[in-house]
């Protein structure tokens, strides 16, 4: 037997366990620990923790006066949020001027409308084509009538008394409800191939998505009522929803066309060989594609328009932001040094709240109708 | 003979009104017909209302004397001002806010946007707390939030906060040193002037050295040096002197030194935290779309990391970014017309809010702020889309 060299005669030494990869401590060393720089911003991210965090439970917590305590108490040295103050104006925060014996009428709309939205949104929940009629046309009307009163024996409450939340859902409602067809069919208009329909929706979209909502609130306010024959007023609600549905349409319009301009031409040439008409094409075939594809996007402008209604102050109404900013200016009663700044929380809380509910049910949805498309 | 048959064969009769293209006219005369009775209906009622409100319209009145107040105006104004000018102290407010907002923003965006992206636990969710509590909420509530409830509620001027290098914050706004550069600090601008001008000759003889010879030169360090010290020399070399008045208390309020008003400072402060979430998204979105296989295509074509982000990640993110954070842009422009709400002089308060209010001109001041609003995005557009152009993906 010759002798080779290359070939080894003793084992190699086994190599040292494989580091942890579980646990609390290599999870530490993964995500906190990793680099010299990422333990120090660890550290710095930690500092600025224990800076921030003690105050401010101080103030919503620690410190704060309770929904039942006083405005002494609130006028304190070192006293925290007041929530005395909230509690004891929150029939203002939410239903603004609304008479208070009447207010089981906007409390009846608030009920129906939670009955009904919550099985819309829940996708296993049945009659889903009944409920979308009661909730779009029915219910409009039926809280129309419940609301403004004049009719069935119910009390008259002119559109100037209601406030606060009840004006922001209302606006929100409508304008969601509203904007979305209306950013469709400009969509459509957008993509038409007859000139003088494009160049109306391109210019219609351009124009209004080139100005801010306040000037369009302006116009609404101002000119809408030099535009209109001698004699009419329009309601102040009327112009606001006007104002916020035309804006947030046009917005709508271009992500809806991001969907349609991502469906392949196929599918257009496949709907016109199956001999479908232009409304077929569109409603079987091409729309339900385009709109999947555009979820976030159509949440993300619903969400806009949500936080959007607090311009309405600019037509005159009193929305949440403007019952609190009112009450903030003039409830010399509950004067103190962290009054408006509760007072600004609240109102924060309550919109975060919707808008990230909204987001949060985009996100669940763009995941169940995920089809595959995404890896 | 079939084919010849089949040649005379006439189309198949279709009713007129079946005929897509002649549905097509119809339809289109329709809607320009009823937008034009529209617009006539509209026009005939507003010069009927103007004529039975005694108003007459033009824009005559740009020439006459204003007559109010504006708080903060960067050009010369007194009441007997005109209006046309009242127009140009607001647009220069506007742009003036969003300028500072969008340098502001940009910086905070890019800055949150990585940080969400961090592999580090603590900053990332910092910053995705931040984004999800801000984006969330009404850009008007945060305004008056900090308008009324942070700035006014500051100390009056005789207990004013003291910041550092000089500064002061109270309930009249924030107080800051004014630089006063003396008559030779002139030839310090000429000097940063010749240096960028080298700095940008510089790097484009690098380039041209780089195709040519595939040396590289370390443009970066060298531009570096070529600003700070050319600059730097100049100043030492003419005697240049920065003075600074700082704000000195008197009886009631400060004299001296910059003073920056609440209104401003809430405006400028509220859009660049507002849109600062918004940028960080963009930037986060732009920086995933990035496919892994170009991070591991430049690593195996030995590229060093610094490379690697210049020269294969950035470029491709950024096609990505720039376009929504242009439109970022035009939405903090348009946004700054809520400082309407607490005071800001701009464009929408002083002239389709005073300006409007005293001359009774709705329809010519409301078509300026529009045309003012719609010619900077057409612009934004426009440049835009010459960007698109330039960075598109070429494919066959």
């Amino acid at each position: 037997m010759t002798d080779i060299g290359f070939v080894r005669s003793d084992l190699v030494d086994a190599r040292p366990a494989p580091r942890r990869t579980t646990g609390a401590l290599a999870w530490a060393q993964k995500n906190l620990f990793s680099t010299p720089l990422d333990a120090a911003l660890t550290l710095l991210g930690i500092l600025f923790l224990f800076w921030i965090v003690p105050p401010l439970y101080g103030f919503f917590f620690g410190n704060a006066v309770g929904p039942n305590g006083t405005v002494e108490q609130c006028r304190m040295e070192n006293a925290g949020a007041c929530w005395a103050y909230i509690s004891s104006e929150m029939e203002f925060f939410i239903y603004g001027f609304y008479d208070i014996p009447e207010q089981w009428r906007p409390n009846i709309v608030f009920a129906l409308g939670a009955l009904l939205l919550v099985p819309l949104l829940v996708p296993k929940a049945p009659f889903k084509r009944t409920n979308a009629v009661l909730f779009l046309v029915v219910y409009p009307i039926l809280s129309y009538f419940l609301l403004a009163g004049g009719v069935f024996g119910l009390r008259e409450i002119p559109t100037e008394k209601w406030g606060g939340l009840l004006v922001t859902l209302i606006i929100s409602v409508i304008g969601i409800t509203l904007s979305l067809p209306l950013g469709i069919i400009l969509a459509l208009g957008r993509q038409s191939k007859m000139p003088i329909i494009k160049t109306v929706c391109v210019s219609f979209i351009e124009l209004v998505r080139a100005v801010p909502l306040i000037t369009i609130l302006f116009m609404a306010s101002i000119m809408l009522p030099l535009f209109m024959p001698q004699g009419t007023t329009i309601d102040k609600f009327l112009r606001a929803i006007v104002g916020v549905t035309l804006f947030t349409s046009a917005y709508m319009a271009e992500v809806i066309r991001g969907g349609l301009q991502a469906i392949p031409r196929g599918q257009y040439e496949a709907a016109e060989a199956l001999g479908l008409s232009y409304w077929q094409r569109m409603s079987f075939i091409i729309l339900p594609q385009a709109i999947k594809h555009v979820i976030p996007g159509i949440v993300n402008s619903f969400i806009a328009l949500f936080k959007d209604t607090s311009l309405v102050y600019i037509v005159g109404m009193k929305d949440l932001l403007e019952a609190v900013k009112t009450k903030n200016d003039t409830a010399l009663e509950w004067q103190s040094a962290n009054t408006a700044t509760t007072g600004y929380i609240f109102a924060a809380m309550v919109f975060w709240v919707f808008c990230f509910g909204m987001s949060r049910y985009s996100i669940y949805m763009e995941n169940r109708l995920n089809t595959g498309y995404k890896r | 003979m079939t084919t010849q048959e089949l040649g005379h064969q006439s189309a198949p009769r279709v009713r007129f009104f079946n005929d897509p293209v002649i549905r097509g006219i119809i339809y289109q005369v329709v809607v320009a017909v009823v937008l034009v009775g529209f617009i006539f209906w509209i026009v005939g009622n507003t010069a009927a209302n103007l004529a039975a409100q005694n108003k007459t319209t033009g824009f005559d009145f740009l020439w006459k004397t204003a007559g109010f107040d504006i708080s903060f105006s960067l050009l010369p104004w007194s009441r007997g001002s005109y209006y046309w000018e009242a127009f140009l102290v607001g647009l220069i407010n506007t742009l003036l806010v969003a300028f500072i907002g969008i340098i502001c923003a940009t910086i905070l965006g890019f800055t949150l946007g990585i940080a969400r992206l961090s592999s580090n636990f603590i900053i990332s969710s910092l910053a995705t707390i931040y984004i999800e509590l801000i984006r969330n909420i009404p850009l008007l509530l945060q305004l008056f939030f900090w308008y009324f409830a942070v700035l006014k509620a500051m100390p009056a001027v005789r207990d004013s906060i003291a910041l550092p290098f000089d500064s002061f914050i109270n309930q009249r706004g924030i107080f800051v040193p004014k630089p006063l550069p003396d008559a030779q600090f002139g030839f310090v601008w000429i000097g940063l002037a010749v240096a960028v001008i080298a700095v940008v000759v510089l790097r484009q003889w690098a380039k041209k050295r780089l195709e040519a010879t595939g040396q590289r030169f370390p443009v970066f360090l060298t531009s570096l040096a070529i600003l700070i010290g050319v600059t730097g020399l100049v100043w030492l070399v003419s005697g240049a002197n920065v003075g600074f008045e700082p704000p000195v208390l008197e009886r009631f309020n400060f004299r001296g030194g910059l003073a920056l008003p609440p209104e401003f400072v809430a405006l400028a402060f509220g859009l660049t935290i507002y849109t600062a979430s918004f940028i960080a998204e963009t930037v986060r979105a732009g920086i995933q779309s990035v496919n892994r296989g170009q991070t591991e295509a430049a690593q195996s074509l030995g590229l060093k990391d610094n490379d690697r982000l210049r020269l294969v990640i950035v470029p491709q993110a950024m096609r990505v970014i720039i376009p929504p954070l242009t439109s970022q842009y035009l939405n903090l422009t348009k946004n700054s017309s809520l400082g309407a709400a607490i005071g800001y002089p701009e464009l929408v308060n002083v002239f389709a809010g005073t300006s409007l209010n005293q001359t009774g001109r709705a329809i010519e001041c409301i078509a300026i702020t529009m045309v003012v609003y719609l010619s900077f995005s057409l612009i934004t557009s426009a440049i835009m889309n010459w960007y698109n152009g330039r960075v598109r993906l070429v494919e066959r």
